[in-house]
């Protein structure tokens, strides 16, 4: 094989997503009743960027051969926490929003403490931690509400359209790729990380720093949840503590990283890829909406989905020889 | 005394225990710049746990080892990588999803702005495979898309690309093809002319023999001697190796009828992966058959296969004479198959360790003991008490943990839940490891109870004294085939180790075919 060949092979999962996406968005915008309009393109983005920035969270854990079932609950947090401290002036502004970023910081890295000091597996780890994180957010947020102070001007830069045409979120999610992804894919610690899900023995066995890269993964999966939970706040200009939207988000993003050809076994995937599943999974939501279904029909519709993408994420098991292997 | 030079690595009076187990008692050991120095011994010698300790998996409770003449402790792997010692693992240490060339780096990529240079990453990945003499290998490549022996020569690659001084290679060859070990042998006489020092672990004589300077032969955890490569025969090697302290007493073994019946087990040609090559055996009712031979030759993987773990297993299984299709433990165990397998790792395989004693008893057994779905807690009480008082389980009670148990009770119970079933095929994969010496003398007699009783067994020990001592038959496996069948007074620790070996003069002296004359 060339070079070629296994470039694209390593990227298979993401460019058959990105395929998938760009067929079901096709449909979606064609049978919209407003068609392909500049506002029908900025209000599916907005959407789809809030998952892909919690899919991608979720994808730096799941490399690693972990799971976090609390990125939706830093989610709801920091936009709770958004919709107070993110107020007046361009200086208060600025330290609203490295206060939130930085809320997602601490939350990740407390999750990354646990698992690795505390040997809990990540599953009950983050269950107990997104419990706790989003008892803080409802504690902030009682009731659904906003700031008066709160800077309108920012949220708008965020949602709206470039030229008119280009919706900023796009941009926005871009930059977030090539500042907080693409470098940490490139680094000696991002490789480790997918060394670690891969093999963890191995990678040990190998000197790889295991503790230092499952932690540099599970705190920007909290960065990247609280830059998330920042954009809800810019869309809705408000916070609210919803149990039922932490946890959505949390179950759409293990299906849109699955839909993004990322393992849960550890080891493969991108977090290029977990976009363009979550981009998969909204427009699929949409779909239901332009062929005119009953609204009542879109959980089920989605819980198929995420059945099937679960489904799909353990096809290698049937290739297993020797039976004791099902259950390593 | 320090007239001669330093040497580059020196091991003095290192010893390590695991619980009551010496693993390695007061070794030294001295290895020179330029040699290549051979480590043999047989199963549980101690060779493992020198090499772990030299290559910073595990630290030695005492002892200190030298680079240099600098004293050096290795407290994880990186330690030693960055002290200079590199080694090649029996287990391979590479990550599957990740590419050759990512594999080669991984302990120390080349950075640049922060980031991994990946144009610098593949020169030393290329520079590295060549020095291993195999430019061929794509640097790109998936390592889990690489055969097994090419996927062995990446590891020397990765070894070689951390510029070490110190090389050690655990059994490196052993999933090599002839052609591939040619290949790496030319690199390792280059490599020791390049002044590198090391120390190569091979049950291969063959392969000793010509690449050795100095051989250090360990038994028991303890340094026998160190000869210079070619002073010493086979014969004596295999001496030096074998050697006893204490010898277990055995119940003697029945002469043996032939009754003319078909064998109650009998496989037929099987083969699996590259794991199993064209296995067959006899057993007949009384009968105690042992499975030789250096550990992991396939030996684990031949009981698995018989008892339904594994799938795409080629060839024939037949019991009383008749095929039989077994997928599962499930079938395995059932009335119809009569089978019963003692695993190897009884904390993970064989106990349910926070569960009682009682509730572990029963469990294979529980569906023989229920009427309509509901357990008859009568009959488990008297089953369960009957067990316990035959096996001799020293215990508190019925109701307390298992895992408080020592480990020989421990695997009394493992064994005793398999007798409830009354199984008449009854396979075991090593079950006297780490259990206490008088419960070993307790597990021989009773196989030879349930032998004499008409059950047929298949015991697979990594220990040849016990093989010798309960065996009526042995089949030595190498490579995952039958190396050589031995049977009655051919049993013996030295033809044992001959064969496991595969040194083709011993089972020249012997004449007897490998193949299956039962």
């Amino acid at each position: 094989m060339k070079d070629w060949a296994y470039k694209f092979a390593e990227h298979r999962g993401a460019l058959l997503a990105l395929l998938v996406f760009l067929l079901l968005f096709v449909i979606y915008g064609s049978n919209h009743p407003a068609g392909f309009t500049a506002n029908v393109m900025n209000t599916a983005a907005n959407k789809g960027v809030l998952l892909a920035l919690v899919a991608m969270a979720q994808t730096l854990v799941v490399i690693t051969a972990g799971i976090d079932l609390s990125v939706g609950m830093i989610f709801v947090l920091t936009n709770c926490l958004a919709s107070a401290i993110v107020v007046g002036s361009p200086l208060t502004t600025a330290l609203g929003v490295i206060g939130v970023l930085l809320t997602g910081v601490v939350c990740g890295a407390i999750n990354g403490l646990i698992v690795i000091f505390g040997r809990l597996q990540p599953i009950v780890t983050t269950i107990a931690t997104g419990a706790v994180y989003f008892g803080i957010a409802l504690w902030l947020r009682p009731q659904p509400a906003g700031s008066d102070a709160f800077n309108s001007d920012l949220a708008d830069a965020f949602t709206g359209k470039i030229f008119g045409v280009v919706p900023s979120s796009l941009i926005a999610l871009l930059a977030v790729v090539l500042i907080i992804w693409a470098p940490f894919r490139r680094s000696t610690v991002g490789r480790d990380a997918y060394a670690v899900g891969s093999a963890e023995v191995a990678a040990y066995m190998s000197g790889v720093p295991i503790r230092r890269a499952k932690f540099v993964a599970y705190t920007l999966a909290g960065l990247l949840a609280a830059i998330g939970g920042l954009f809800l706040t810019f869309i809705t200009y408000s916070g609210e503590a919803s149990l039922a939207s932490g946890g959505n988000y949390t179950l759409f993003s293990i299906a849109s990283v699955v839909l993004g050809g990322v393992s849960l076994f550890g080891g493969v995937g991108s977090a290029v890829g977990a976009i363009f599943g979550a981009l998969i999974f909204r427009t699929v939501g949409d779909l239901l909406f332009v062929f005119n279904l009953d609204p009542l029909y879109q959980p089920l519709f989605q819980g198929v989905v995420l059945f099937l993408a679960v489904c799909l994420g353990s096809v290698r098991l049937f290739q297993v020889r020797n039976r004791l292997d099902l259950f390593g | 005394m320090e007239a001669a030079a330093v040497p580059l690595f020196r091991l003095e009076g290192v010893s390590k225990r695991y619980g009551g187990v010496r693993a390695l008692e007061k070794a030294d050991l001295i290895v020179e710049a330029g040699r290549v120095h051979a480590i043999l011994g047989e199963n549980g010698a101690g060779k493992s746990t020198l090499i772990k300790i030299i290559a910073g998996v595990v630290e030695p409770d005492e002892g200190s080892m030298h680079l240099e003449g600098r004293e050096v402790r290795f407290a994880r792997p990186a330690e030693a990588n960055a002290a200079g010692i590199a080694c090649i693992f029996q287990e391979l240490s590479l990550i599957p999803d990740l590419s050759v060339a990512d594999n080669i780096v991984i302990a120390n990529p080349p950075e640049r702005y922060g980031l991994i240079d990946r144009r610098r990453q593949r020169e030393i990945a290329e520079e590295a495979l060549a020095r291993a003499g195999a430019e061929d290998i794509p640097p790109l490549a998936p390592v889990k898309d690489l055969a097994l022996s090419r996927r062995q020569i990446v590891e020397i690659a990765k070894a070689l690309a951390r510029k070490p001084r110190l090389l050690i290679l655990d059994e490196a060859t052993s999933a090599l093809t002839a052609a591939d070990v040619a290949k790496v042998f030319a690199v390792l006489k280059r490599l020791r002319s390049e002044g590198l020092a090391l120390l190569y672990i091979s049950h291969r004589m063959h392969e000793i023999a010509e690449l050795a300077d100095e051989c250090t032969v360990f038994r028991n955890g303890r340094k026998v001697a160190t000869y210079r490569a070619g002073t010493k025969s086979d014969e004596e090697v295999v001496e030096m190796m074998i050697g006893r302290e204490y010898r277990h007493v055995f119940p003697p073994k029945p002469a043996r009828v032939d009754d003319g019946k078909a064998p109650t087990l009998e496989v037929r040609n099987l083969s699996w992966t590259q794991r199993l090559r064209n296995i067959s055996l006899k057993a007949r009712a009384g009968e105690v058959v042992g499975l030789g031979g250096l550990d992991g030759q396939g030996q684990r993987e031949l009981l698995l296969a018989m008892f339904g773990v594994l799938s795409g297993v080629a060839g024939e299984i037949l019991i009383d004479g008749k095929r039989v299709a077994i997928n599962s433990p499930r079938i395995a165990k059932s009335r119809a198959m009569g089978m019963a397998l003692i695993p190897e790792d009884r904390k993970t395989e064989g106990l349910m360790l926070p569960m009682s004693v009682g509730d572990n008893l029963s469990f294979a057994g529980l569906a023989r003991m229920a009427r309509g779905g509901i357990i008859d807690r009568a009959a488990e009480r008297k089953a369960i008490d009957e067990m316990i008082r035959l096996l001799a389980i020293r215990t508190a009670g019925t109701e307390i943990a298992v895992g408080s148990l020592s480990g020989g009770n421990q695997q009394k119970v493992v064994i005793a839940k398999w007798l409830m079933l009354k199984p008449r095929i009854l396979l075991l994969n090593d079950p006297t490891r780490g259990i206490d010496v008088g419960t070993k003398q307790e597990l021989y007699q009773l196989l030879r109870q349930l032998a004499d009783s008409g059950a047929t067994i298949i015991f697979y020990s990594t220990d040849y004294d016990e093989l010798v001592g309960c065996c009526d038959r042995v089949l030595v496996l190498y490579d995952g085939a039958v190396q050589r069948e031995l049977e009655g007074a051919e049993i013996t620790e030295r033809a044992l180790v001959a064969s496991a070996l595969n040194i083709s003069a011993s089972s020249r002296e012997a004449g007897v075919s490998p193949a299956v004359n039962a």
